[in-house]
């Protein structure tokens, strides 16, 4: 799987290290971080396999789950280190009264075991290469100082020191392309490739000269997990490459299956669900107007009004639209109907068959992958396909400027009960970032609801359908009555 | 101007393809070399054809397959994809785990009318010399950057026929980049952002210091020169009440706003130069009562510079290996003119009214003096010459760093065994 000369660097300096008197050097696995060179070449038994497996798969999902309910990094960091502990607990090589060698063998062994799982879909394979790299990303930030000091020796990484005189020449880039304002006296930049950073690449947040990217001793670590993934990915795909072979394999594959599964399902994603369209009624294009009026968010109102107004919407807010629309209830024929009406004549009969059909079909899963896409969440629509200069979709409380909103709001919520009073607090959670606050404020000044109880129990704006389905709900249960009362009349 | 619906007809088509399409070049600039190697053979190829039908995944062993083809389907434009692990004619007998965009060029699309905001000459499809400028400043800026910045040298720039342009990076580094890796690229690049009902559309700051990273700071130097020229004295950007409304709505200090304001709305004639020089002295004044404002001040003005000038790239072109994009030297069905290469030094001088036509090339294929029968150099004799032999300039200089490569990466695998 990995040439010789990848090996070499670590049976030198397993070598160099057995003459020490040290309890260290008995350890086979002398770091608690582990960059998986290496298969487990031992026996394994069939229950080991599986058991140790599932332990880690419970920690990977309570990493992706935490993702899609937003945790913040230091939630996700307290939860997972939580699951770690329980499963797959790994201590410091200064733990001496624990069997360091059996945690780390038994994390060795599941990380190969889950590669096996996941190797097989281009779809899993992403999603198991972004749990395993925060999953490392965690430890390797509680690691201890030290230990992680003599880890990163152990691998090149093919970063170069930047020298004195190249920090002199230019210091003034380097300190403007660093998000800190201070000063940090002697700083250590190293020089890798930009290639290796993409990540600090795409915030600029170093300073980059002929392929080159000053990487400031803080940010080292991005390298490193960089390093992880990409080292990942390609065992990865060897593995994929070299599975057909082991599927002769009886006992291992139904084993290997089932933790495949158990990753996918492992997800609660109910907008995903196509349960939860089921519940939601169908609706006509007729009815989305009306709808539209009286129950959609801010960013679907703009994206609606935009679309009336202009006959048209760019890709990105037909994609957010439409897919919204879809969750809603809106059936493909209804929304073939929906878009033609709504393109008008501006756009032929012929240019839409062409052109929009298609795209709506996919959006069903009916062309092309045949993908059932979910509805974006305010999480994706706040921060996924920023929209340009030109167009309409997006978060109106992140996207638009501070009087654009004012004045859109007061139009769109006016006539239910929102007035310029509300503002000051709606514009303070703006200004603070906290758009969702303001969205679910928003609702609730316009269904009557008192302050802080958001869409029920406190729940507050995290997608644009749960926002719709449950100002329905509350439209329903208020003009219920009614209806009893008429028929007692 | 020319007749638009004689101007592509499909017999001037085919004629073109037939006699003077450079389809050599375009073998040699695919293939980085003369023999035909995966970077052709597994390199997709898209045509359109009269009556928008849409021809995807084909794909030639030579160019004479390619210019057969070519000759045969006679389409009104062809574009370029990336290079498949596998041939994409075959795509529907290979697993599609099989099939994966490996190489591509890393491109990039200018269009524009993502200036549409900005511009106050044209709209739409139309474009002259004037408007040009804004394409050309985003020339500068963003072929710097790719050169300095991320040490890519293979740069060809292609004029796209209407109003905007291409460009296409050939390095093998370039060549070789993953999808996460291109989206890394714009996103260090993009820097007009922000739907339309933001009026601030650059937000590139450090959140504490102010500072603007040395890349942007190097862009704004490059362009400030052209601010006054285009934006202020050629455009007039701030003239209308539109446009300088648009101006307040970016500073940042209420007394400065309200100060300009109730001068502007006085003087309704102000050419821009004087607004951007009212701006500057408010600036000053400030400095100088040593408010704190001062250097937020700054900020916005280098902002504006850059909300006008910064290339607004379209981003999704770039971001995918599987991207299809135009290919050089196409005709543009709209307007009759070919796709021809752009020298970035002198991309300032470039006149899109002035760029060979379909129409123009013929007739002078057709001048009498030059009659000798059909070979394949028939460009030569044509207004086409120049603009060929600048590709296969360019050409060299990329088959001959391919060819040094090719001989370490021969080296390298050996040490393996």
């Amino acid at each position: 799987m990995f040439s010789t000369r990848d090996r070499k660097p670590l049976d030198q300096r397993t070598d160099s290290h057995f003459g020490q008197v040290d309890d260290l050097a008995y350890l086979k696995y002398r770091h608690r971080l582990n960059f998986y060179d290496e298969p487990p070449l031992f026996d394994v038994t069939l229950e080991e396999f599986e058991t140790w497996a599932i332990d880690r798969l419970r920690i990977l999902a309570e990493i992706e789950s935490s993702a899609a309910r937003n945790r913040t990094l230091e939630e996700l960091k307290s939860v997972t280190t939580a699951q770690c502990n329980k499963y797959l607990p790994l201590n410091s090589n200064s733990a001496i009264g624990i069997d360091r060698d059996s945690e780390r063998k038994k994390d060795h062994v599941s990380h190969f075991v889950l590669r096996l799982a996941f190797c097989r879909s281009e779809e899993l394979r992403a999603r198991f290469v972004k749990a395993e790299t925060t999953l490392f990303r965690i430890r390797y930030e509680l690691d201890d100082t030290q230990e992680r000091e003599t880890f990163l020796s152990t691998r090149d990484f093919g970063w170069k020191a930047v020298d004195e005189e190249e920090r002199e020449k230019y210091s003034k880039e380097l300190r403007n392309a660093s998000s800190t304002t201070k000063e940090v006296p002697g700083e250590r930049y190293y020089k890798v490739h930009w290639t290796k950073v993409p990540d600090l690449i795409e915030k600029r947040r170093v300073f980059l000269k002929e392929g080159y990217a000053y990487v400031p001793s803080r940010e080292q670590s991005s390298i490193v997990f960089q390093a992880f993934q990409n080292h990942l990915n390609a065992a990865l795909q060897m593995t994929a490459r070299a599975l057909p072979r082991l599927e002769e394999d009886t006992r291992v594959l139904p084993i290997l299956n089932h933790l495949s599964q158990g990753f996918l399902s492992g997800v609660p994603s109910e907008y995903a669900d196509p349960n939860f369209e089921a519940n939601g009624e169908e609706i006509t294009a007729e009815m989305v107007d009306d709808l539209s009026r009286k129950h959609f968010p801010m960013c679907m109102r703009n994206l609606h009004d935009n679309l009336r107004k202009d006959h048209h919407l760019k890709h990105y807010g037909r994609l957010q639209y439409g897919l919204f629309l879809k969750v809603l209830g809106l059936s493909i024929n209804e929304a073939l109907v929906f878009w033609r009406q709504s393109f008008g004549a501006s756009i032929t009969e012929d240019k839409f068959n062409k052109e929009y059909r298609y795209n709506i079909r996919h959006s069903y899963g009916l062309e092309g992958k045949r993908a059932n896409y979910p509805a974006k969440s305010c999480q994706r629509i706040l921060t996924n396909d920023q929209p340009g200069p030109q167009d309409s979709h997006g978060c109106p409380y992140r996207h638009f400027s501070v009087d654009n909103l004012q004045a859109a709001l007061l139009s769109t919520y006016g006539s239910q009960g929102f007035t310029s009073a509300d503002m000051p607090e709606i514009l303070h959670a703006v200004n603070g970032g906290h758009y969702h606050v303001a969205c679910t404020r928003v609702f609730e000044i316009t269904h009557g609801i008192p302050k802080g109880q958001g869409m029920g129990d406190g729940e507050s704006v995290t997608h644009p359908n749960r926002y719709a389905a449950r100002s329905r709900e509350l439209w329903k249960e208020k003009h219920a009555p009614k209806d009893d009362q008429m028929i007692v009349d | 101007m020319q007749p638009e619906f004689e101007s592509t007809s499909p017999e001037l088509m085919l004629a073109f393809y037939r006699r003077l399409y450079p389809f050599k070049s375009l073998f040699q600039w695919l293939n980085q070399g003369q023999a035909p190697s995966k970077l052709f053979s597994n390199r997709e190829f898209a045509f359109t054809l009269p009556g928008d039908v849409y021809l995807r995944y084909h794909s030639f062993d030579t160019m004479d397959d390619l210019k057969k083809q070519i000759v045969k389907l006679n389409p009104s434009r062809f574009e370029i994809g990336a290079i498949y692990s596998a041939k994409p004619r075959d795509k529907k007998t290979v697993r599609p785990t099989a099939f994966v965009p490996q190489q591509r060029e890393l491109v990039f699309d200018i269009d524009m009318t993502d200036y549409d905001s900005v511009r106050t000459c044209c709209s739409g499809k139309g474009i002259c010399k004037r408007c040009w400028g804004f394409i050309s400043s985003a020339v500068i800026v963003l072929d710097t950057a790719l050169r300095d910045q991320f040490g890519f040298k293979h740069l060809l720039w292609v004029y796209s026929g209407r109003r905007g342009i291409h460009c296409w990076v050939s390095d093998q580094e370039a060549m070789t980049l993953t999808d996460e890796q291109r989206k890394a690229i714009m996103g260090w690049l993009e820097v007009v952002k922000g739907g339309k009902e933001m009026h601030k559309k650059v937000n590139v700051r450090m959140p504490a210091s102010r500072s603007l990273h040395p890349a942007l700071e190097g862009a704004v130097g490059r362009v400030s020169g052209v601010f006054s020229e285009l934006v202020l004295e050629d455009q007039e950007c701030f003239q209308h009440e539109d446009g300088w409304r648009t101006l307040l709505e970016l500073i940042p200090d209420k007394g400065v706003q309200s100060t300009l304001r109730e001068q502007w709305e006085e003087d309704p004639g102000r050419s821009s130069s004087k607004k951007w020089e009212d701006c500057r002295r408010q600036l000053k004044k400030v400095e100088q009562s040593g408010g704190k404002q001062a250097a937020l001040l700054r900020a916005a003005l280098e902002d504006v510079i850059l909300q006008y000038l910064y290339p607004r790239l379209d981003a999704e072109v770039s971001k995918h290996r599987n991207h299809l994009l135009k290919a050089p030297f196409c005709v543009h069905p709209g307007t009759g003119r070919i796709c021809i290469p752009v020298d970035p030094q002198h991309v300032k001088e470039f006149n899109p009214e002035t760029v060979p036509t379909l129409g123009q090339l013929l007739e002078e294929l057709n001048d009498p003096t030059l009659v000798e029968g059909e070979h394949h150099s028939d460009w030569q004799k044509t207004s086409l010459r120049p603009y060929v032999e600048m590709f296969d300039q360019y050409i060299n200089k990329l088959m001959s760093e391919a060819r040094a490569n090719n001989k370490v990466s021969r080296a390298g695998p050996k040490l393996e065994f």
